[in-house]
C-alpha cells in the first residue's frame, strides 16, 4: 500500500492526485507538453484530436464552477466527450455511497474522473478502487492536494521567471485549510526551488509545517523581502466564524497584500492567487489588477496544463 | 470430564510457573499443576508438547456490538473469535445502542453471553445516563446487574462538575471509573493526531494536550475524590509520563493500551489507510516507543485488543468518513507476543499484561491456574506463523491495519470452565 499509487509498472503517471512523491521529471514533463498546448489554445480552431472518443467524468462532490469549466474546457479541446456531474445535489443526497457512484460511472465506460471532494483522500480512494484501465485527476480533496492547480501556478513561474534554481517564493494566507499550498510545496521544492516560505499567523499554519522543507514567517515585513514570487491563498470566510481570526479587517491589515507590501519583494516580483479572490481580505484590488500581477494568465495557462495532463494520462 | 494437559510449558505469571508441566483439570476447576494428584481418572488427554499453556486471556475492551448494531457483528461472532483468539474474560464497553445504562439491558446481554457457553462477559456500565455526561446512571444496580467497572467509553464528558460528582458517586461504593482522556474541544472533529503526518495529509487532526489537559483533570478529580481510575487506551509519551507522576504521588490510577497503539504510528496511515483510523488517533513514533517501554516498566499495565468491528462498506470511504475502529480479539495474543519479542521480554512478563494483570484491574479472580480455580486456560503454539486475512478470522470485522502481515503465535486450545471451547489442531 505504501507504493506509490500514481504510478504504474513502468514508473509513468497513472493518476494524478498529488504533486507530492512525483519525481521532478514528471512534472516537467507536464509543464512541458503544456507548452505545447498553449498554441491550440491561441488558435482559432482549438481543438486537436488526442482524446477523440474517450469519455471524461467530471465528478464534483464539492460545487465548484471555475475548476470543472477549466477542466470541461480542456477536455473539450482535445476532442473528448464530457459529462458533469454535480453529485452534491444527485445520488449522495439519496445515500449511494462514493465508490457506488464510481461503480455505476464506470459502468458507462469512463475513461477519466476528475474528482473534486470535501475529504482529503477521496480521490485515493476512487484511484484505489477504479479499474487499471481508468485515470483519476484530483481536483480537490479536501485540506490535502489540488495537483493542477499547483502544476499551472508552476507554469506560469517558469513562464515570467524562466529557471526554478535562483528562486525565493513566499505562499501567503490560509496554509492549515489549504490543499493549494500543500501540492504548490511539494511541487516547489521537487523543481528545485531553494527557498519556499509560508506566511501566516500560528491559527492557519498546520503543526510541523516546516517538515514539508519550508521556512516559517509569521511577519509580512520579512517573510515578503527580497521574495521573487507571491502565491496568495483564499481565505474562506467561514475562518473568521470561530477563533482562529478575530476579523477580516484585522487579518488584512496585517497579512492582506497592499502594494505597499508589495514593494518589500523584488521589484520584478510576481503575484499570483488560485482564485476566487477576497478583494479587501487577502488581497488588494490595487496589486490584483496591478503590473505584478500574473492572475489571469494563470488561468488560461491553466487550460494548457490541464489539456497537457489528461493526454498524458491518456497515453499512459 | 478430567483432563490431563500434557507436556506444556506452562506459563503462570501469578504463581511465578514458568515450566514444562502437566495441568489437571475436573469439574471445571483448576486441580493442580505438576504430579497427577493421587486417584485422578483421566478421561482426554490434550497433548501440549512443544505448546504453550497459560492462563485464559483477559480482555479489557471488545465491543460485541450487540445490542444494536448486529450488521457490524452478533454476539455469536465475536465469542467465537475471543475463544479462537485465546480470550475466556472480556470486559465490553457501554456503548451499545442503547448504552449499557440500565439494569436490564446488562442482565439480557450477560443472560445472552452465558447461554454461548464461551467466554465470560464483564460489561462496563455507562457512568451518565444515556452516556451523555449529564445525568448519573443507577451505578449500584447496575453492579448488581453485573457491571464491573463504569465508564464513557468514547463519549466527551463536557461539564466538569458531572466528571467530578459521578467519581464521588462511584468512590462511595468503590466502583472504579474508567475514562478516555481526551478533551473534547480540543480533540474537535480531528481524525488524525498532530503531527507531520496529517499536517502532509490535510487531514483534520487531534493534539496530544486534547489527552494531556484531560489527564490532567481526571488525576486532580481523582485526588479530590479518591475515585479509583482506570485509563483506557492512552497514546502519547506525555500522557505516560503524566500518569507514572501521578502514581508517585500514590493516585490509584492504572491504565492500558490498545494492540494498535503499540505497534503503529501515524506514519502507518500511508496513503489514508482507513483501517488506521482509530481512536485515540495513532500518534507520532517517541509516543509509540513510550508506550512500548511505558508497558515494559509497569506504568501500563495491560494490553486490550480495542476490539472494534466496523462493516466493511464503512470502511470503504474517505478517511475522515470511514468509520474508526479495528478487529482485535484475534490479534490480541499475536500482538502481545510480537511487542516481548521486539522488547527482547520474556513471555511470562508479558503473558502478564493479557492475563492477570487486567484480571486484577477488572477486579475478578481470574488470569492464573492456582488450584481450585474456575479452568480458563489459552494453550498457543508460540512459533506458528499465520497470515492475518478476512478468511482466517472469526470475527465479523475484517478491518485492521494488520491485513495481510504474517504475526507469530496461534491459539490451538481454548478452556472456558474446563470445556474445550475452541480446538485448531493445526
Amino acid at each position: 500500500m505504501n507504493n506509490n499509487p500514481q504510478l504504474n509498472k513502468n514508473g509513468e503517471l497513472q493518476h494524478l492526485l498529488t504533486t507530492e512523491g512525483l519525481p521532478a521529471s514528471i512534472l516537467l514533463n507536464i509543464l512541458d507538453t503544456a507548452e505545447s498546448f498553449v498554441g491550440v489554445t491561441e488558435r482559432d480552431i482549438k481543438k486537436v484530436p488526442l482524446l477523440r472518443g474517450k469519455s471524461i467524468f467530471n465528478l464534483f462532490f464539492e460545487p465548484s464552477t471555475r475548476t470543472r469549466t477549466t477542466f470541461e474546457i480542456a477536455a473539450k479541446r482535445l476532442s473528448a466527450d464530457v459529462v458533469n456531474l454535480n453529485i452534491a445535489a444527485s445520488s449522495q443526497s439519496k445515500g449511494e455511497t462514493l465508490l457506488d457512484t464510481v461503480d455505476n460511472l464506470s459502468a458507462m465506460h469512463a475513461d477519466m474522473f476528475i474528482v473534486r471532494h470535501s475529504q482529503s483522500g477521496a480521490a485515493h480512494l476512487i484511484a484505489r478502487h477504479v479499474r487499471p484501465e481508468i485515470h483519476v485527476i484530483n481536483a480537490g480533496d479536501g485540506r490535502h492536494a489540488h495537483p493542477t492547480q499547483a502544476l499551472l501556478d508552476m507554469f506560469t513561474i517558469r513562464h515570467y521567471k524562466h529557471d526554478f534554481h535562483n528562486l525565493r517564493v513566499a505562499i501567503v494566507g490560509d496554509i492549515l485549510h489549504s490543499r493549494v499550498a500543500r501540492s504548490q510545496i511539494h511541487a516547489l521544492t521537487t523543481l528545485g526551488v531553494p527557498e519556499v516560505r509560508v506566511i501566516a499567523p500560528k491559527t492557519l499554519l498546520p503543526t510541523k509545517v516546516e517538515r514539508l522543507g519550508v521556512h516559517v514567517y509569521h511577519d509580512m515585513a520579512q517573510g515578503l523581502k527580497d521574495v521573487d514570487v507571491l502565491l496568495m491563498l483564499r481565505l474562506q470566510n467561514e475562518r473568521m466564524l470561530g477563533a482562529r481570526l478575530p476579523s477580516a479587517e484585522e487579518y488584512f491589515k496585517y497579512y492582506g497584500l497592499t502594494q505597499e507590501k508589495l514593494a518589500l519583494a523584488r521589484h520584478d516580483a510576481i503575484v499570483l492567487h488560485p482564485g476566487p479572490m477576497n478583494r479587501g481580505i487577502e488581497i488588494d484590488s490595487a496589486v490584483a489588477d496591478g503590473k505584478q500581477s500574473v492572475i489571469l494568465p494563470q488561468v488560461t495557462f491553466g487550460i494548457a496544463v490541464r489539456m497537457a495532463v489528461m493526454s498524458i494520462l491518456a497515453g499512459n | 470430564m478430567k483432563i490431563q494437559i500434557k507436556n506444556g510449558h506452562l506459563i503462570d505469571p501469578k504463581n511465578g510457573i514458568d515450566a514444562v508441566m502437566d495441568v489437571f483439570i475436573a469439574a471445571g476447576k483448576i486441580v493442580a499443576t505438576g504430579a497427577i494428584p493421587n486417584g485422578f481418572q483421566v478421561n482426554r488427554v490434550i497433548d501440549a508438547e512443544g505448546l504453550v499453556v497459560c492462563p485464559g486471556l483477559v480482555d479489557l475492551s471488545a465491543r460485541l456490538r450487540e445490542p444494536g448494531f448486529e450488521y457490524k457483528a452478533t454476539l455469536e461472532s465475536e465469542m467465537d473469535a475471543a475463544v479462537a483468539g485465546g480470550i475466556t474474560s472480556l470486559a465490553c464497553p457501554p456503548d451499545t445502542d442503547p448504552p449499557l445504562d440500565e439494569p436490564g439491558l446488562v442482565e439480557m446481554l450477560k443472560h445472552r453471553a452465558r447461554s454461548l457457553n464461551q467466554a465470560r462477559v464483564y460489561p462496563i456500565g455507562a457512568l451518565t445516563q444515556g452516556l451523555k455526561g449529564e445525568r448519573l446512571t443507577e451505578m449500584a444496580e447496575l453492579r448488581d446487574a453485573g457491571c464491573v467497572a463504569f465508564g464513557q467509553t468514547d463519549a466527551p464528558f463536557t461539564n466538569t462538575l458531572v466528571m467530578m460528582q459521578a467519581m464521588q458517586y462511584a468512590a462511595t461504593f468503590g466502583f472504579s471509573v474508567w475514562l478516555r482522556p481526551q478533551d473534547v474541544s480540543l480533540a474537535n472533529k480531528g481524525v488524525a493526531h498532530d503531527g507531520e503526518v496529517a499536517t502532509r495529509l490535510g487531514l483534520p487532526a487531534i493534539p496530544v494536550c486534547a489527552e494531556t489537559i484531560a489527564l490532567s483533570n481526571i488525576t486532580l478529580l481523582a485526588r479530590e475524590t479518591g475515585a479509583k481510575i482506570h485509563l483506557c487506551r492512552m497514546s502519547s509519551a506525555e500522557g505516560i509520563a503524566m500518569v507514572r507522576a501521578a502514581r508517585q504521588q500514590g493516585l490509584s490510577i492504572t491504565c492500558d493500551v490498545a494492540i494498535n497503539h503499540l505497534h503503529l504510528s501515524e506514519m502507518d496511515i500511508g496513503f489514508f489507510d482507513s483501517n488506521c483510523h482509530l481512536v485515540p488517533p495513532l500518534r507520532g513514533l517517541s509516543d509509540r516507543d513510550a508506550l512500548r517501554a511505558g508497558l515494559m516498566d509497569g506504568t501500563i499495565d495491560a494490553v486490550c485488543s480495542d476490539h472494534t468491528p466496523v462493516d466493511e462498506d464503512a470502511k470503504l470511504l474517505p478517511f475522515g468518513e470511514a468509520e474508526i475502529g479495528a478487529t482485535g480479539l484475534e490479534l490480541l495474543l499475536p500482538l502481545t507476543l510480537k511487542w516481548a519479542q521486539e522488547m527482547k521480554i520474556p513471555l511470562s512478563t508479558a503473558l502478564a499484561k493479557i492475563t492477570v494483570e487486567p484480571a486484577r484491574i477488572l477486579g475478578v479472580d481470574a488470569g492464573h491456574l492456582s488450584a481450585g480455580i474456575a479452568a480458563d486456560l489459552c494453550i498457543f503454539d508460540p512459533n506458528q506463523y499465520w497470515k492475518v486475512e478476512a478468511t482466517a478470522l472469526k470475527s465479523q470485522g475484517k478491518n485492521t491495519p494488520f491485513l495481510g502481515m504474517e504475526l507469530q503465535g496461534k491459539v490451538r486450545y481454548t478452556l472456558v470452565d474446563g470445556n474445550i471451547v475452541h480446538e485448531n489442531q493445526t
